[in-house]
């Protein structure tokens, strides 16, 4: 079994135990052990976009010198915010000599870091390390006639040097539905931002981009949206919900964390939580799959 | 153009906290183009890259700093690689360390978020 060192991040641990518990049962189908990181901390969530200010980088630096602490020259993220941020930090720390310097001399409780660890998403293990072919050897329920909107969002692609895939035209999500046996259906705003941060100060702006985002999947044909974001997930989910309640003629797409499309093909759609969703997935995915059969 | 001390400093500040030479930008809009939130702005992100070229401090009561969400489709976009977003930070970031907080924790009491819109937020819109 190979085994990798896991970030999960805080929302895997709250609002998105599905995301958790579908990746940790997936990964076992997979043969990969998720060996969660033994001390870890809030990543920050976003990345400090100012030039002077290092207090913001480390929160997730720190989290980098722990993975190496404990021996990893890896670490993996499933979060798309927290795998952007620790990236990026990570980058600072290997680039900017001077910052760097700062950095250390303030830590100084840790061993110098130089940038040793390397951070991957979860899909960069399933695109560049396991190949699209050991996921369609677990196949139990392929997703048949189901149409999936891969919505990458911002973070797994922006900047062009963090992204894992092309920031205009990505394909890792296509290349994962279709390893399912599902359709990935062409979405206009794939790549497009569901608002992020706003929705805490701002709901009607994140509203109204729900409703465009959503109403452009279901204008494509798709019966899913699939993510990598608990952000996204809470926009698009949630504020569908409160969208409904002012637009009751708004149809509804769910939306549901990559791992989770992952679980029911692989026949375990019983690990998903999804009663934690605003708008439930299960009568679209069960129509569309033979997802209701168990193993 | 007439440009005074203070006009000045704001540019001046603006290129230090961000890091960018903002006088890079030669206002081709695409930024703006490609902008997802431009229809809740008071100005265009490219606007304001140019009342910062100016010194133009009006620039700080835009709500398009307040409004850019940092998802860098115009930072993808650039074709001078200017770090748009980092400039929208910058301009927060003058108000933020005065003390100016754009989001008040009292009224958010009521409302249901996961920890990942919290902490983003005030990440970025408290000092």
């Amino acid at each position: 079994m190979r085994e990798i060192t896991y970030y999960p991040g805080c929302s895997l641990k709250d609002t998105a135990k599905g995301f958790e518990d579908s990746a940790l049962k997936v990964s076992k189908e997979l043969d990969v052990n998720l060996k969660e990181l033994s001390r870890w901390n809030c990543c920050g969530t976003v990345y400090s976009l100012t030039d002077d200010n290092l207090m913001k980088q480390l929160g997730p630096i720190r989290n980098l010198i722990r993975a190496r602490d404990e021996g990893s020259d890896e670490l993996y993220t499933l979060c798309s915010m927290c795998d952007n941020t620790l990236k990026r930090a990570n980058s600072l720390i290997r680039g900017e000599e001077d910052k760097r310097d700062k950095i250390n001399n303030f830590m100084d409780q840790e061993r110098d870091y130089e940038g040793s660890v390397e951070v991957h998403h979860y899909l960069e293990l399933l695109r560049d390390i396991l190949g699209w072919d050991e996921v369609r050897d677990r196949v139990v329920a392929p997703l048949e006639s189901l149409n999936v909107a891969p919505y990458y969002g911002c973070m797994l692609t922006r900047p062009k040097e963090i992204g894992l895939d092309d920031p205009h035209e990505p394909t890792v999500f296509d290349e994962l539905v279709e390893s399912l046996g599902g359709t990935p259906v062409d979405f206009p705003y794939e790549t497009e931002c569901c608002g992020s941060y706003n929705t805490v100060d701002n709901e009607e702006m994140v509203l109204n981009k729900a409703q465009t985002i959503t109403a452009g999947a279901k204008k494509s044909g798709a019966d899913v949206i699939i993510t990598a974001c608990p952000l996204c997930h809470f926009n698009l989910d949630r504020r569908q919900a409160d969208l409904l309640e002012v637009a009751p003629n708004h149809k509804p797409v769910p939306v549901i964390y990559f791992t989770q499309l992952m679980a029911v093909a692989f026949g375990y759609p019983e690990v998903n939580n999804f009663d934690e969703h605003a708008i439930d997935p299960r009568e679209a995915l069960e129509l569309k799959t033979k997802a209701g059969s168990k193993r | 153009m007439d440009l005074t001390n203070s006009d000045r400093e704001l540019t001046a500040e603006v290129e230090e906290l961000s890091g960018e030479n903002i006088f890079s930008c030669y206002q081709c809009g695409k930024c703006s183009a490609g902008c997802p939130f431009t229809d809740e702005m008071d100005l265009l992100p490219n606007q304001v890259l140019r009342k910062v070229q100016m010194g133009d401090e009006s620039v700080l009561d835009s709500n398009t700093p307040w409004t850019c969400a940092s998802c860098l489709s115009c930072e993808v976009d650039c074709p001078k690689g200017n770090n748009v977003p980092a400039i929208m930070e910058a301009i927060r970031e003058i108000s933020l360390r005065k003390n100016l907080d754009r989001v008040d924790l009292n009224e958010l009491k009521t409302k249901e978020l996961p920890e990942i819109a919290l902490v983003s937020n005030l990440r970025k819109k408290t000092g």
